[in-house]
């Protein structure tokens, strides 16, 4: 058993000093296992990346052209040092990873980045990796959040959208450009054929997922509509800062919504002044997260970003040993 | 219910009035008259009583969601509202109860005939037959705590859209007590010139003033102004008709048996009539500040030495009715003649006329505002009739500027509502021998932007935690503006500040800047 914990916390990110390696640092580094694309996981300036094969198109997006980045297919393994890592599917977007190392004595840690429980037609679906040790996310760790499936969501933003074609209105969705509004064009998909209008911030991340095969959609860029063409009745989906900036001048009278986790809550609901909350998250919910950690069969577990305080103090009851990993990963979905 | 959750989520959902207006008139248009009537009641504000505690509420949804109660309180917590917590931590399992609006009332109402074992595996099982949301609006007639977020004005319209009536007659039948009742809506609904119905002891609808920003002479020649002192005391009605007296506050409570002295004065009135006006504490030829007056606000029945120490008088401003007709639509000028021709030599006081003359010696004054324990003048077009609600126009107030003082935030605490989980609700502390005091509780004042900004700083510099409330570094000063100051024993600091308000956030004073008890108690003297 080696002295020191495996993976520990430094300034520059969780590192492992047997294997020589670090996951989803937030300073450059030697060599970078990355989780996923999403811009507070995948940093640039690091000089070797590995990351998963099905990540690939999104991670060179991210990373660009010039970084050097190796890639490795789910369940494949690698020696580093004196441990051996592997990535297994998360279910949080395309190519989402958590990353197991096991070090030659035996120990095996789970880092699981982000990722969800519920079924989503754009990835890979969670695998539970058993382990001694689990860094676990805990973005939603509160037993209000619990998802209800995702089709049933798709289906009250389809009785939106039908709402705004009576009343001969725009209906402007926002959603993280990544992973969500993919996982929204898919499931929609399952209910009707319409087009759907895109914020340029999402052309080329659509185009990654139809690439790799993801059933969506049809799409059409808002960008390349004549202008002043009328979008009454016509669903559009927009990252959420692009709320209240003057892009969303030409959606005259447009009812708004919101995609997100958060929308559970209704002080946030309101709060936020959008028309329409929607509760899709791409996040594990109070019993996903419970669950994992018991299936992991981790007799350790580190909980970050989030409500950990009350994550942590519910496990300690349940007899497991938990503490709070202090990370500046942050919530893609408050952005 | 459903019907019902369906319009709660329409008015949930938009900030837009017609779109409000619209799903109520949509509503009161489709559903049944008994569910209507008790929608009425819920849109206008008035709540059931609560039937059962939140400890027992907790309590339950613990032991139904398998929760330790530290979690429950967490959650709490977080979220900001015990009756969505719940809706939140429970689900629908098993077939759907579709009993109508009225029905959930009378169920809720036999709640408390029943042994608590009963009462608790009802409401377990009413948890189970409800979707989310109708189960939030359950919870909220549970703890008695529904708020629809629709003004009375809104709710007023979408019936004047419903029924083709004037909204002035719709708002005057609202008015006072009423029971949700089919009987009721119709009275309420029916066509104006039909039997007028009985007033009996209702109140009018009040007319309020609007906060005078520019400055007066903006309204033209004062010779066509009222101008009288802006009292600090209960805005009320005193009605007598045929002889029988009843006194309304304008939240349109009935505040009889609390102020003998006024009832017995107006039993001395020469003819019926409906005065609008003050309560007043009254010593001495002079108004005590409200902080007296304060003290007989929640006494039902005042003893001796409440009645002695802070007699009530009424002074009245307008009137509205006299020997049963009314005189809203006559102008003020007109009003005024008789109301002063009628309390004449009785114990009802008149508020007097400001002869000024012109702005100049009006604000002169107003400048004498605070010896004399008034908050400004109050300016009436003389050719106003009285109106409904709050239309700008003809009835001004022209406070007198608030104090302030530089004040530091010491402590926080998350809001209700729209700001559920965000840090809003905050106390603020100034300086005593070294140490903070904390002498004001502020909510309201910053921007959205600065809302967020300080949430987001006083997450990262909490010291302390006491449940939901933080304690923060002393370090961000705010201005903060207040009505007035009194001695209080009741408060460690040993002042209380009135109406305290955020004025704006001092970024560029730091906290050893601020304010000190000192300053504030020579504010009091001053």
């Amino acid at each position: 058993m080696p002295q020191r914990d495996l993976i520990e916390l430094r300034p520059e990110g969780l590192y492992c000093a047997a294997g020589g390696f670090h996951i989803d640092p937030w300073q450059p580094v030697p060599l970078a296992l990355i989780t996923h694309a999403h811009g507070d996981h995948a940093r640039w300036g690091s000089q070797r990346y590995l990351g998963t094969t099905e990540a690939r198109p999104l991670l060179r997006a991210r990373l660009g052209a010039d970084a050097h980045i190796d890639w490795m297919d789910y369940g494949a393994e690698l020696v580093l040092g004196e441990t051996t890592v592997s990535f297994h599917p998360a279910g949080h977007i395309l190519g989402s990873a958590q990353v197991r190392v096991r070090h030659s004595s035996g120990e095996t840690w789970v880092v699981t980045g982000d990722y969800k429980r519920d079924p989503d037609p754009t990835c890979t679906p969670f695998e539970v990796v058993p382990c001694d040790v689990l860094i676990t996310e805990a973005t939603f760790a509160l037993p209000v959040y619990r998802w209800r499936p995702a089709s049933e969501v798709a289906g009250e933003v389809l009785a939106w959208w039908d709402e705004c074609i009576a009343r001969e209105r725009p209906a402007v969705l926002f959603c993280y450009a990544l992973g969500k509004a993919q996982r929204l064009l898919a499931e929609l998909a399952r209910l009707t054929d319409r087009t759907v209008y895109l914020h340029g911030a999402m052309l080329e991340l659509v185009q990654c997922y139809r690439d790799a095969g993801v059933a969506m959609l049809p799409t059409e860029a808002v960008s390349e509509q004549a202008k002043g063409r009328a979008f009454a009745g016509q669903l559009i989906l927009a990252p959420p800062s692009a709320a209240g900036a003057p892009w969303m001048r030409r959606f005259r009278d447009a009812s708004t919504g919101f995609a997100s986790g958060w929308m559970r809550i209704r002080g946030n609901r309101r709060r936020r002044g959008y028309d329409r909350g929607f509760v899709l998250s791409d996040h594990a919910d109070w019993n996903g997260l419970v669950r994992t950690v018991r299936e992991s069969g981790a007799q350790r577990v580190l909980a970050t970003h989030g409500s950990t305080e009350s994550f942590v103090r519910y496990l300690v009851e349940q007899g497991i040993a938990a503490e709070t990993l202090r990370t500046p990963y942050g919530d893609e979905e408050t952005t | 219910m459903r019907r019902f959750a369906n319009l709660f989520a329409r008015l949930d959902a938009t900030t837009a009035t017609s779109e409000k207006v619209a799903a109520m008139a949509e509503y009161f248009a489709s559903a049944p008259a008994e569910d209507a009537a008790w929608a009425l009641h819920f849109l206008t504000g008035a709540k059931l009583k609560r039937t059962v505690s939140s400890g027992v509420l907790a309590a339950l949804v613990a032991q139904v969601a398998e929760l330790p109660e530290w979690l429950l309180s967490d959650c709490y917590d977080h979220v900001g509202d015990l009756a969505e917590t719940i809706a939140l931590l429970t689900c629908r399992a098993g077939a759907h109860d579709d009993a109508p609006l009225h029905e959930w009332v009378r169920r809720l109402q036999a709640l408390p005939s029943l042994d608590a074992s009963e009462r608790d595996a009802r409401i377990v099982a009413w948890w189970r037959a409800l979707e989310d949301d109708e189960r939030f609006l359950l919870n909220k007639l549970l703890t008695g705590s529904l708020r629809v977020g629709v003004s009375q004005r809104l709710v007023v319209q979408a019936l004047a859209k419903l029924s083709g009536l004037a909204t002035d007659v719709l708002a005057h039948r609202l008015t006072g007590a009423w029971t949700p009742s089919p009987e009721f809506l119709a009275a309420l609904l029916a066509p104006a010139d039909d039997a007028a119905p009985a007033l009996g002891d209702r109140p009018y609808p009040f007319f309020l003033a609007s906060q005078l920003d520019d400055p007066p002479e903006t309204l033209g020649h004062a010779r066509d102004w009222l101008a009288e002192w802006k009292w600090d005391g209960i805005r009320a009605q005193l009605i007598r008709r045929n002889g029988a007296i009843a006194t309304w506050s304008r939240g349109e409570e009935r505040l009889d048996g609390r102020y003998p002295e006024i009832e017995a004065a107006a039993q001395l009135l020469p003819q019926d009539a409906v005065l609008d006006g003050e309560i007043l504490g009254w010593l001495h030829d002079k108004p005590l500040p409200f902080a007296a007056l304060q003290k007989r606000i929640g006494r039902l029945k005042p003893g001796p030495k409440l009645l002695a120490d802070c007699p009530a008088a009424f002074m009245a401003y307008d009137l509205l009715e006299l020997d049963g007709v009314d005189w809203r639509e006559r102008p003020l000028a007109e009003r005024r003649a008789a109301l002063a021709a009628l309390v004449e030599g009785t114990p009802v006081r008149l508020s007097p006329d400001l002869i000024g003359g012109d702005w100049a010696s009006l604000a002169t004054l107003r400048e004498t505002s605070r010896e004399r324990n008034v908050e400004g003048l109050i300016l009436k077009r003389l050719d106003s009739p009285y109106q409904v609600g709050r239309r700008r126009g003809d009835w001004w107030k022209w406070k007198v500027d608030p104090y302030t003082l530089d004040a530091v935030l010491i402590y926080s605490q998350p809001g209700h509502g729209r700001r559920s989980n965000l840090f809003t609700d905050h106390t603020f502390g100034v300086w005593h021998e070294g140490q903070l005091v904390p002498v004001a509780k502020a909510y309201s004042g910053l921007t959205d932007e600065e809302i967020s900004r300080l949430d987001r700083w006083i997450r990262a510099n909490t010291l302390e935690r006491f449940g939901p409330v933080r304690m923060v570094k002393p370090a961000h000063v705010f201005e903060l503006a207040f009505e007035a100051i009194n001695a209080s024993a009741r408060h460690k600091s040993g002042v209380a500040v009135r109406f305290p308000r955020i004025l704006r956030w001092r970024s560029d004073k730091p906290a050893a800047e601020a304010d000190t008890l000192e300053n504030l108690r020579n504010l009091a003297r001053g």
